[in-house]
């Protein structure tokens, strides 16, 4: 039997309140094994706001704190601000939130934030939509996806623009480490989380979190649709340290994206033709990466 | 008055047994209060008429005489966002706005009182476009009036320094724990020099002692909590609210026993919530909040030189409302007329309205009248005051033509056409 690599500490409690298959859970699950103990969230309007319990009731074994939609950039800013008054600076600070919260309505705290150079943690978990307002579109919605607010109906106004890169406008932030990460794939993630730990300075994940009740799929399909996503290399895990590009995982064969889109009900209706412009796509993003890796290579 | 010439007063100084006196104007009144209460972190957005109470702070922790983070935001709604975490994380935390700046603070205010987090705030009260206007108003502090934070209203420079110190004492008692709101008027205060004294740091050390909240009460990994969960209506939420409400109302005392302490070590006290002058045998009270009061105090003494028993009733705080006070001044005045330097659309002044409400179930009920002056910085003078109070005698005697008039309209309100076509 080979060596468990992930930390079996819990920090994440069960008795959450998510649905069945939460990728979001996950997400939190493996940041917290990887962060450990002294560590401070802070979580704006989204899934994570209702899954820990109501008052006074929490599946968390760290502090949080609730704040605003759009402010999590700035929430974390004064946390860590004050544990530099109280010199507690071993404490990891971290906003945890989902992508409406950090690309669309709290994309200008988190900018400032990183920016000015705060020594955090930004954690968006990716399920690309708003979903606890009931599934509507985000700038993170992929091109393609059927939400409540682009409901394909007789004219076909499915989403028409691409999923906004907030990974790269981070990179463009020039802060030290940028990372994409996925649920289906937890070493990877913590191994990044860890690396975050050793880095001193702003660091930002973006990590795909599966959404069986948003993108209409089983429950138990979760992981599988998570590890889809990156072997399409939809979605494709890899950092980004000091400028210097790396992908983390390689896929042996890159997979169509169809076989990706057929397991969601969220894409059921996209023609062939769209499929195959989506592709086209996907792959041209995949060859851009990899230049950028060759690029970077002796930064 | 630019920066260097500020600067250049500022080095005349002169030393007290309280404190080393030196000319400034409002704004670095404001910044000398943060630095003497010892704030830990600072987060701002520069604003017209505030820039210079976010330049001075800078000024304080880059030359280390501050020992403060201090976070430059990138928006005020991000500035209050980050004293909220870092008064929950147990720092005691000051900014400062304007206008614009505290109104897109709205949202962030009600998260501040609903956590219950003793943050302070200086608000230069400007009033709002459109059409721009950088001068003074209070309509931006007065849309704030459901937010939870205590709202005091300043007629000098030195009350804005001697404030801060006071607001910090009050809000951070443990059965209080609510944010403070202090408002100075646009250039009247914020850029108009005066003679303040600085208290020195040991005095007011000794006053007030450092925000240490209890380590379960904040943000710390040793007692892992959850702050501002969700909270179901046959749960804890009107419970919450009524919490806010009694600490509110518990705060009036401390607000007064506060002021008077102070005034005990430092020699000044502004009257606590509701600040009288020559109130004792007046028959007709003008009341008011901010530089309108020192106006009325000037054309009070020459009306009391011509023998007519006049009086101020300047309201300190607007939340928590004054009420028992009001009350108690009804008992002994014939007319009340309230200026309001801000109007609610739809009714009339703001003040007004709470000053009316006030009165509904006092003993006895003075005649009332509501005096809408000031708009957008309009210059208020002693002789408008004066003719306001000359009205008051009118009200006093029966002879009331409305409940609220805007007395300093140009005279061809309703001809702006016209005078557009002469342009």
């Amino acid at each position: 039997m080979g060596k468990l690599t992930i930390p079996e500490e819990e920090y994440m409690l069960e008795g959450h309140m998510g649905c069945l298959g939460c990728g979001g859970t996950l997400a939190m699950r493996y940041l917290l094994k990887g962060l450990g103990k002294d560590t401070i969230l802070s979580i704006p309007a989204c899934c994570w706001a209702i899954m820990m319990g109501s008052f006074p009731y929490t599946n968390l074994k760290v502090p949080m704190h609730n704040s605003a939609f759009e402010v999590t950039g700035a929430a974390i800013s004064g946390i860590e601000a004050a544990l530099k008054v109280k010199g507690k600076e071993h404490i990891n600070v971290v906003g945890f939130a989902g992508d409406g919260g950090t690309i669309d309505i709290g994309f200008q705290a988190l900018s400032g934030c990183v920016e000015r150079g705060h020594n955090v943690f930004y954690v968006c978990y990716d399920n690309e939509a708003y979903m606890n307002t009931g599934i509507q579109r985000s700038g993170s919605t992929p091109v393609g996806a059927w939400t409540t607010t682009t409901p394909v109906g007789k004219t076909g106004d499915w989403k028409k623009a691409p999923k906004k890169n907030a990974v790269e406008i981070m990179v463009a932030h020039k802060i030290p480490y940028t990372a994409t990460a996925s649920v289906a794939y937890p070493e990877d993630y913590i191994k990044k989380v860890l690396k975050g730990k050793e880095t001193k300075g702003p660091k930002y994940y973006q990590v795909l979190s599966p959404c069986p009740t948003g993108w209409k799929y089983p429950p138990e399909k979760t992981v599988e649709i998570g590890r889809l996503a990156v072997q399409t290399c939809i979605y494709p895990l890899y950092e980004v340290v000091n400028g210097r590009y790396n992908i983390t995982f390689k896929p042996a064969k890159k997979k169509p994206v169809k076989e990706y889109f057929e397991l969601q009900g969220r894409f059921r209706h996209l023609p062939e033709k769209v499929i195959e412009e989506i592709q086209q796509s996907v792959d041209k993003d995949w060859e851009i990466l990899q230049r950028k890796v060759e690029m970077t290579k002796d930064l | 008055m630019s920066t260097t010439s500020i600067e250049k007063t500022e080095k005349h100084t002169t030393t007290t047994k309280t404190g080393v006196k030196k000319v400034m104007h409002g704004n670095y009144a404001a910044s000398y209060g943060a630095k003497v209460a010892r704030a830990e972190v600072i987060a701002a957005y520069p604003i017209t008429p505030q820039s210079q109470v976010v330049e001075k702070i800078a000024e304080f922790t880059s030359s280390g005489e501050m020992k403060a983070q201090y976070i430059k935001v990138e928006s005020e709604q991000s500035a209050m966002a980050a004293l909220i975490t870092a008064s929950q994380t147990g720092a005691r935390t000051f900014t400062a706005t304007s206008a614009h700046g505290l109104t897109l603070m709205h949202e962030l205010l009600m998260w501040a009182s609903g956590a219950r987090l003793p943050i302070v705030m200086v608000n230069v009260n400007r009033a709002m476009a459109p059409p721009w206007s950088v001068w003074a108003e209070h309509t931006d502090s007065i849309a704030q009036r459901d937010t939870g934070w205590m709202q005091f209203y300043c007629e000098t420079s030195q009350e804005i320094l001697d404030t801060i110190i006071q607001c910090y004492k009050v809000c951070e008692q443990e059965d209080i724990m609510l944010p403070a709101l202090i408002n100075e008027d646009a250039f009247y205060l914020s850029h108009t020099v005066e003679p303040v004294e600085v208290p020195h740091q040991e005095l007011v050390d000794k006053y007030l002692p450092p925000f240490n909240p209890k380590p379960e009460l904040t943000l710390n990994p040793d007692h892992p909590a959850v702050f501002g969960s969700l909270s179901k209506p046959d749960e804890w939420y009107p419970e919450f609210r009524w919490m806010i409400h009694e600490a509110m109302e518990r705060a009036k005392k401390r607000i007064k026993d506060a002021d008077s302490e102070f005034g005990k070590i430092f020699g000044r006290s502004y009257g606590g919530l509701l600040d009288l002058y020559k109130c004792d045998d007046a028959e007709v009270v003008l009341m008011c909040a901010g530089t309108l009061a020192s106006t009325t105090r000037e054309a009070i003494d020459e009306l009391r030189n011509e023998g007519k028993k006049v009086g101020l009733a300047r309201i300190r705080t607007f939340r928590p409302f004054p009420v028992e006070d009001i009350r108690a001044l009804a008992e002994k005045v014939q007319a009340i007329g309230v200026m309001d330097r801000c109007f609610t659309f739809g009714y009339e002044g703001p003040f007004f309205t709470e000053v009316k409400g006030a009165l509904y179930h006092a003993n006895n009920k003075p005649k009332l009248k509501g005096y809408i002056t000031g708009m957008g910085g309009r210059d208020v003078d002693v002789q408008l005051v004066k003719k306001i109070f000359a009205d008051m005698y009118k009200v006093k005697d029966g002879k009331q033509d409305a409940e609220t008039v805007w007395v300093d309209l140009k005279a061809d309100v309703n001809n702006m056409n016209a005078w557009l076509k002469v342009r």
